[in-house]
């Protein structure tokens, strides 16, 4: 697992560490039944509060990323396909936010929007 | 959630200066940070943890023991590190250790050299050639060495340089691993406590301001600027302190969230450090 923490971030710490941890997930780099660290271990690798970690692991929790066994420790929880596929698209989705957002701000109307799009996603293929 | 140490309603009058209905827990297992500026009754505080000082009312609990009564079983199981430790100037550091270690049933020399081989100490220095960093280094190693189950620290990271006070946070840091230690350091300097503390007690003139998780604090405490002659401080919701210059006003509001969505855009709303919550409470024109 690989967490980087920034104290310049707007976002609260205990949401950059549920950020990251979920995007590993989702991107394989973490697999089904993989340890996570003990959330004191965790506290004391990042230098933070142990309030902090223990948090961001009962959000991690409670979106059904990983399960927590009293006395054995945490583990990426079984992920069903089909909720995955749900979970990247939501990401997507909120990406897709961000950018009409910014696009919004800088008065850039659906079309053009819609050309930038069409040019990006061409270029990948 | 247990506590290592319980304080309820303590007070402690000087002729200049009175402690007075000072209420709060250390949750066990955790770092708190007791914050405060200078002479606002820190050191006060922990004197009267280590019942140093004569206390005038009120009640401390160590372990769920009362501080009086059973005084020398708590202390067994304290390790207190001194703003500016003393200890006999021209002993060596390991002959220091040898008459202190009686006094602790849990005494394990072996982690007393290798704590003292950590921080690059050798244990045939004579007290009084250590730099103050050092000092601090010896004397935690001294409390890490016996074992102790909370850690009472009085400013120790003032007048340390950053990588003493690094260290010396990592060592906290890596004893809280184990969730049966707790640690209780007192300090001005905020940043130090800004990552590494679980709970902030705050103290101000003798009184306790708040006591919360650090965590919570910082994300509902703000700052809320805004230019001109707009806005009255009452207007702030959540108003803790605040400060009027001629080109605008800044406020202090333990509910940046209400703040934030009462004045939309035309304010400035950031989130609070400790240090801004330590300023405006102590120094701002006013708090509420």
């Amino acid at each position: 697992m690989k967490i980087i923490i920034s104290n310049s971030s707007p976002d609260p710490i205990y949401e950059q560490i549920t950020r990251q941890v979920k995007a590993q997930i989702i991107s394989g780099d973490l697999r089904e039944g993989d340890p996570l660290p003990s959330i004191r271990k965790l506290a004391h690798d990042l230098q933070i509060s142990v309030i902090t970690t223990k948090r961001a692991y009962e959000e991690l929790e409670k979106e059904g990323f990983i399960d927590t066994v009293e006395g054995k420790g945490s583990f990426v929880a079984m992920q069903n396909k089909e909720l995955l596929r749900e979970k990247k698209m939501k990401l997507v989705e909120e990406k897709l936010a961000g950018a009409v957002e910014e696009a919004k701000l800088l008065g850039i109307g659906l079309a053009e929007l819609r050309e930038m799009l069409a040019l990006l996603h061409g270029e990948k293929e | 959630m247990d506590n290592a140490i319980e304080i309820k309603g303590l007070r402690k009058a000087y002729k200049s200066f009175t402690l007075d209905g000072v209420t709060f827990d250390v949750p066990r297992g955790y770092i708190t940070g007791l914050i405060g500026p200078n002479g606002a009754g820190k050191t006060t505080v922990i004197k009267l943890i280590m019942n140093l000082i004569r206390r005038n009312a009120g009640e401390v609990k160590v372990f769920g023991l009362d501080n009086l009564r059973h005084e020398p079983e708590i202390k067994a199981r304290i390790g207190f590190v001194y703003d500016v430790p003393r200890f006999p100037e021209d002993l060596r550091l390991e002959q220091i250790a040898s008459a202190l270690a009686p006094f602790y049933p849990k005494w394990d020399r072996g982690r007393f050299l290798a704590l003292l081989d950590d921080f690059k100490l050798s244990p045939r220095t004579v007290f009084k050639k250590l730099s103050h960093g050092m000092k601090m280094q010896f004397s935690l190693a001294l409390a890490l060495a016996h074992d102790a189950d909370l850690i009472l620290m009085d400013e120790p990271t003032a007048g340390l340089d950053p990588v003493f006070r690094f260290e010396l946070l990592e060592k906290l840091r890596a004893l809280i691993q184990d969730e049966r230690k707790t640690v209780l350091f007192s300090s001005h300097i905020t940043s130090d406590l800004e990552r590494v503390a679980d709970f902030i007690t705050f103290i101000h003139r003798g009184r306790i301001m708040f006591s919360a998780g650090k965590d919570d604090i910082l994300e509902s405490w703000g700052v809320v600027r805004v230019s001109g002659g707009g806005l009255r401080p009452e207007d702030v919701p959540g108003l803790r302190g605040y400060r009027r210059s001629e080109y605008s006003l800044e406020a202090l509001t333990s509910d940046i969230a209400a703040a934030r969505s009462r004045f939309g855009g035309s304010a400035a709303c950031d989130k609070a450090s400790l240090e801004d919550i330590m300023f405006f409470i102590s120094r701002g024109d006013t708090h509420a």
